[in-house]
């Protein structure tokens, strides 16, 4: 597999010089591969959304490298905007930064700015509001108009449709119901399945992060604490638990049962796993109940 | 960074004029700013700037932010104090085209150079040392007889502060949206006045409609906390003059008598 992003030892204080300095990113170093699907985690504070936004060049490390293709992006900083088309970023909250007449045009913002044009502005368009579930019709009504759930995944269009080799999200599921969670998350999945590209996936929600992450960052205090394949860091619950981070409730729930001596395999991470390691016992007669 | 502005900050501290009445400073911060303006020779300038520093001393905070308050109006200064400067009546004492300086211009220059600077740093002194919370209190007790002609007092204080409770949301808001437009590709940093104006549109159209949205919070959060006006509300912080009010009123009315003693007196006309 080939790198696609390395980051060399990256640090990065904010106000530099006044009694208020703070480092918040500590000298971080990871390689990430090309169509690799990248959990992040780290308690508020932890750094990480200063750590995604250095991904991008929106704001310049400090200290260090940040490697896109081999190639510094801030080799020549007048042409980072270049940057951006490659590394995708979604905020938390994107909906906020929904600002055209119609969802069509707010879609088309970004693509615009990269330089699409005509046929090849209106597939980016419509693909991308296909891969987030926008039904055809909502394209042609105002942003301000649609519901919240709409509105999140219209300003997530507008960053895919840019077709960024790297897509890093920041909490996309924060503030929605279950089911719009699972639909949005699916639909995620489907993006980098069908496009094979990067995906970061900042989110607090463990259960999120177990189902479709292949590896794991977590930070802490601006460290990177670890960077593991999912199950290995579910594994070390006790380690997360320092760092103010939980293993998804399922994996608590059957790393207990295998305490108890029942025979379930390690690092159990959705509950579709655990329901097909225990249907087994179940038939064998076993004394679960 | 837009947030990198001194003017008008309040720096909290525990120093004389940080305890003085809020009333007592907005008052003698108006009374002080008619007295710069009436100051006709160099004594009376002298008398002024002796006052404003021992405001400066006794606020307890560092220069370093009194010059970066200064720094905001160098151009201003310089502007005025340039077109004083040559434009002065009398004989030149050097020449050249239009431009002429005489010494009644360079006094001039000097002058107004003294009191814009003494004004931004009063001003300066008033915002440092006051939290917005009391400034908006004292200017609602201020205006209180103005209720007399009907005029909304408490309401006027009420925008005001509320006004300036939003204004770091706003502009910690307006970061984050110009954060997200620019991962978006915006180009807002090259091209000429007008395509940089235009690129602020992505900026602007999000952070009103956000604006309104957070009015809206504030009205509902203050309805359900019953807020109906200012009739018969009290207050958890009063204000009370003191004798440290009594006394900076007594050494500003040193002040202006001496100013007015200077004018008469003293015989340096320019």
């Amino acid at each position: 597999m080939s790198c696609v992003l390395e980051l060399k030892n990256i640090s990065f204080v904010y106000g530099k010089g006044t009694p208020f300095e703070k480092r918040a990113v500590d000298n971080v170093s990871f390689k990430i591969n090309k169509g690799e699907f990248i959990g992040v985690m780290g308690h508020t504070g932890s750094g990480k959304s200063t750590l995604m936004q250095m991904l991008n060049g929106l704001i310049r490390p400090s200290e260090g490298q940040v490697l896109l293709d081999g190639k510094d992006i801030w080799a020549e900083p007048k042409k980072i905007r270049s940057v951006r088309f490659k590394v995708g970023m979604v905020f938390q909250y994107p909906e906020y930064q929904l600002f055209e007449e119609t969802v069509y045009k707010d879609i088309a913002f970004g693509p615009q700015n990269k330089g699409l044009e005509g046929d090849e502005l209106d597939k980016a368009v419509r693909e991308a509001a296909d891969f987030t579930g926008l039904k055809p019709a909502l394209l042609e009504k105002s942003p301000f108009d649609l519901s919240g759930g709409e509105k999140r995944r219209a300003a997530i269009a507008g960053v895919i449709a840019m077709d960024p080799e790297i897509l890093v999200l920041d909490e996309p599921t924060a503030g929605l119901d279950p089911m719009g969670r699972e639909v949005l998350l699916s639909q995620i999945t489907r993006y980098h399945s069908e496009r094979r590209n990067t995906v970061l996936l900042v989110s607090h929600t463990m259960e999120d992060i177990a189902r479709v992450a292949d590896r794991i960052i977590v930070m802490n205090k601006g460290k990177l604490a670890m960077l593991e394949p999912t199950a290995e860091v579910f594994r070390r619950g006790d380690e997360l638990a320092r760092y103010g981070l939980k293993v998804p409730q399922i994996t608590k729930i059957m790393s207990e049962l295998r305490k108890k001596g029942i025979d379930v395999p390690e690092g159990v991470l959705t509950v579709d796993d655990a329901f097909r390691a225990l249907l087994p016992l179940l038939k064998k007669g076993g004394k679960l109940w | 960074m837009v947030r990198d502005v001194a003017f008008g900050q309040y720096f909290p501290g525990k120093s004389l004029v940080h305890r003085l009445d809020p009333r007592a400073k907005i008052l003698m911060f108006i009374a002080y700013i008619v007295i710069i303006f009436c100051t006709f020779n160099y004594a009376a300038l002298a008398i002024t700037s002796a006052f404003t520093a021992l405001f400066l001393i006794l606020s307890e905070i560092s220069p370093k932010f009194y010059f970066k308050s200064l720094k905001v109006i160098i151009f201003i200064v310089l502007f005025t104090s340039l077109l004083n400067l040559f434009y002065g009546s009398g004989d030149p004492i050097w020449q050249w085209w239009v431009f002429k300086i005489t010494y009644n211009g360079i006094h001039r220059a000097v002058f107004v150079t003294v009191r814009i600077i003494s004004l931004i740093l009063a001003s300066s002194c008033l915002t440092f040392t006051t939290s917005p919370t009391e400034l908006t209190d004292a200017i609602e007790r201020l205006m209180r007889p103005l209720k007399l002609i009907r005029f909304p007092v408490h309401e006027v204080a009420m925008m005001m502060s509320l006004a300036l409770r939003f204004v770091p949301t706003l502009l910690e808001e307006t970061d984050k949206i110009m954060q997200a437009q620019k991962a978006r590709g915006a180009d807002m940093e090259s091209g000429n006045l007008f395509k940089r104006v235009k690129a602020l549109i992505p900026v602007l159209i999000p952070l009103f409609v956000s604006a309104f949205r957070r009015a809206y919070d504030v009205a509902t959060a203050m309805e359900c906390r019953c807020y109906r006006g200012g009739a018969g509300r009290t207050r958890m912080k009063q204000i009370h003059m003191t004798r440290r009010d009594v006394i900076s009123f007594i050494v500003l009315a040193l002040v202006i008598g001496g100013v007015i003693l200077c004018n008469i007196f003293v015989n340096w006309s320019i």
